[in-house]
């Protein structure tokens, strides 16, 4: 295995698939919607270069700004609700009975389709039928919310059924990473006397937090590019009150046939996660990860 | 040695399975295409009608394109078959990358537009005669007094309703606004939804604000408004905004419209926990001839026309509505005869067959007499023989962009976040700046 290694042109023929997909799957897209931001283009008839006008507009439209504030609520959302998701991982990690099953229960929505889970919470939430309000109006709620047609509420109600799709994700990586703490440490520590709580927290805790950057950074990285429930459940309304960038990029594009505004948003997009991703990086930069 | 040697053949081995894999899609449906056509001219088409659920449109045309075929030995037509909305985002990415089919299907007016400019569709003048359409509706498909497709379908919009509901409460199909109104009123101080919306859509609610508007200010306010001949801020139009208004007040509308689309709030409707529901004639198989509808529901439905506004300029025989989908031949296209000849043989099969067979009221003129209709059907042509006018949808005939101004705002109006005033204004606006 040596000798191959030392090869270069094996090193090269080895990484040149990958490298081939990633360059024309996203790498050149990338460029490519750059430049067509600087199209006035429908999408169909001529591309007219227009200089930096979309990207002009982009900054002074409201609707962007609004939508990029959507998904900015939704990181922020789902990054804490991934303390919600470490507990479940430390209890199920801490040899409960039935946490097999459990943790295959927690996986399930993932193992679902978005357009599946979305028209679940949709019925869910239909305003006269759905479950959500059955449930109040026997509690005696009398006005009952109307959920994804209220602009106040639609957003957030949207948040529930993506911070629940996620669950299953975010608490199997938390458990993997838990079960990899070694067992002598934790009986060491036993034996001089730490409760459990002590444990999780002065133990497992520190020793998985290479762990807690990774799942930040997915979880921000991933809202600020959500695109599939948006779309399924509200398609942005009412009136862009649930617009979220990616949903606005495309609506831009494929609804109104303005691909080079379009594009343009793409790519503000992609410059805001990039930057979102830098900022994470250098935030939780720790000194070295723990080895065991 | 050895292990170089195993590398080695791992790396082709990986190497050959990506470029294989790669050939061997491409091979088979290049293939494909060989063995089937023959020394036939191929002729591809592009529809939206799925077996699974749009099986009566489906099997119509499948059995035109047999037909054809039998009458044409060497042509071959084959087809590609997408749902609704896959089949409109896929139409734009094919352009884009200049692969039409040599026939497809299109929507109307704002839709097409983008695709004759860009010099997609070709010309049908010589194939489409005005005299076989119902008149109007190859106009929607115009550009510049030229038809770039040919219509299929024609819709008109009445309001649809639960007889056994209204019975109930003594209620009367109503013939002039106040009536409606009192029905609206009745019905919401007994608990019952009186009128169902699926107003996601935006769409759905922008039909209910056409009518008020046409029926407050007649035909020409909109119509004016929207070529640029008038203006938004008619007093006609804010008056029809302040009606939406007030029915939003009276609970006039299923709770959670805004958030339900036009499928779910459909449902209200045929549970019947709904009394009225507005929506084209594409739902008559609904409630005639669709099996999975149960007889007795389909006994309960009735229509009536959107009724006259005291004082307003509309009569009850003007009618929103328009032509559906239409056929386009592609200017690209490398047998456009053959595909023209096609067009026009299907569209006159379609006509024959689509009122009997589908439940579609074609765009062509059609000899209804000797073929044996569900009553409701007859009712419908005799008052689509009768209309005295027939708005196009407004989101169809705006461009894309004052289209989503539009339906915004209409959902906004029907949301109560925006004043008649306001709602008047923002459209004019937009339409002003498109010129």
């Amino acid at each position: 295995m040596k000798n191959v290694m030392s090869n270069k042109y094996v090193i090269a023929l080895y990484t040149l698939p990958a490298l081939l997909l990633i360059l024309t799957l996203i790498y050149i897209p990338i460029v490519l919607s750059g430049y067509y931001g600087f199209m006035d283009w429908d999408g169909i008839g001529e591309m007219t270069f227009i200089g930096l006008d979309n990207y002009i507009t982009l900054v002074q439209d409201k609707m962007f700004w609004t939508s990029t504030y959507h998904s900015f609520l939704l990181a922020i959302f789902s990054t804490a609700s991934l303390v919600l998701y470490l507990a479940i991982s430390l209890v199920l990690a801490s040899k409960i009975k039935g946490s097999d099953l459990l943790r295959k229960i927690y996986l399930i929505p993932m193992l679902l389709s978005s357009v599946a889970i979305a028209q679940l919470w949709m019925k869910i939430f239909d305003p006269t039928n759905g479950m959500a309000n059955t449930l109040l109006e026997m509690f005696g709620v009398e006005n009952t919310p109307i959920w994804l047609a209220d602009p106040e509420i639609a957003l957030y109600a949207i948040f529930i059924p993506v911070i629940w799709q996620y669950a299953g994700f975010y608490i199997l990586i938390y458990y993997a990473a838990l079960k990899n703490v070694p067992d002598e440490i934790i009986e060491a520590a036993k034996i001089d006397g730490a409760s459990s709580l002590q444990i999780a927290y002065k133990i497992k805790l520190p020793l998985i937090s290479g762990i807690f950057k990774v799942t930040i950074m997915l979880a921000v990285v991933g809202s600020l590019k959500y695109f599939d429930l948006i779309y399924v459940m509200t398609g942005g309304g009412p009136n862009g009150a649930s617009e979220v960038m990616a949903s606005y990029m495309y609506k831009e594009a494929f609804k109104l046939n303005n691909f080079g505004y379009g594009s343009a948003i793409g790519f503000g997009l992609l410059v805001i996660a990039l930057f979102m991703t830098w900022l994470i990086s250098k935030l939780t930069k720790s000194k070295d990860d723990v080895q065991f | 040695m050895k292990k170089k040697a195993f590398s080695s053949v791992m790396t082709l081995a990986l190497a050959g399975g990506l470029i294989l894999g790669g050939c061997s899609s491409s091979t088979g449906s290049s293939g494909d295409e060989k063995s089937s056509s023959g020394d036939k001219t191929v002729v591809k088409m592009m529809h939206l009608w799925p077996e699974g659920s749009s099986n009566a449109q489906y099997t119509i045309v499948d059995d035109i394109i047999n037909a054809y075929e039998k009458e044409h030995p060497d042509v071959d037509i084959q087809t590609e078959i997408l749902g609704n909305e896959q089949y409109k985002e896929k139409v734009k990415v094919l352009s884009a990358s200049n692969e039409l089919p040599d026939v497809g299907i299109t929507w109307a007016a704002g839709y097409m537009k983008p695709f004759v400019d860009g010099k997609m569709f070709a010309p049908l003048d010589d194939i489409a005669k005005e005299d076989n359409f119902v008149a109007g509706t190859l106009d929607a498909f115009s550009v510049d007094e030229k038809p770039y497709a040919v219509p299929l379908e024609l819709n008109i919009t009445p309001v649809y309703y639960n007889k056994e509901i209204f019975k109930k409460y003594n209620l009367e199909a109503p013939k002039t606004y106040d009536e409606f109104l009192n029905v609206v009123e009745t019905l919401a101080d007994n608990k019952v939804t009186p009128i169902t919306l699926g107003n996601k859509d935006r769409w759905t609610g922008s039909m209910w604000y056409m009518y008020l508007a046409d029926r407050i200010g007649g035909p020409e306010a909109l119509n004016n408004a929207i070529n640029r001949s008038g203006s938004f801020e008619d007093p006609a139009l804010v008056q029809a905004a302040e009606e939406i208004e007030k029915l939003v007040k009276m609970n006039a509308f299923v709770k959670g419209y805004n958030g339900l689309s036009n499928d779910e709030a459909k449902g209200y409707f045929m549970n019947e926990q709904a009394a009225m529901y507005m929506m084209a004639t594409w739902e008559l198989p609904n409630y005639t001839t669709t099996p999975d509808v149960s007889q007795e529901f389909k006994d309960k439905v009735g229509y009536f026309k959107f009724p006259t506004y005291e004082g307003g300029k509309g009569d009850i025989d003007s009618y929103v509505g328009g032509p559906g989908v239409g056929l386009f031949v592609s200017e690209q296209s490398k047998v456009k005869d053959e595909a023209k000849e096609f067009v026009s043989y299907l569209v006159e099969e379609w006509g024959k067959r689509s009122v009997v067979d589908a439940g579609v009221i074609p765009a062509t003129v059609v000899d209804t007499s000797d073929v044996e209709l569900h009553p409701m059907y007859i009712d419908i042509l005799n008052d689509l023989g009768n209309a005295t006018n027939l708005t196009l949808y407004a989101d169809v005939q705006m461009s894309a962009s004052v289209a989503d101004v539009h339906l915004n705002q209409i959902q906004a109006l029907f949301g109560g976040q925006t004043t008649p005033e306001k709602f008047a204004k923002t459209q004019e606006e937009a339409l002003a700046a498109e010129k």
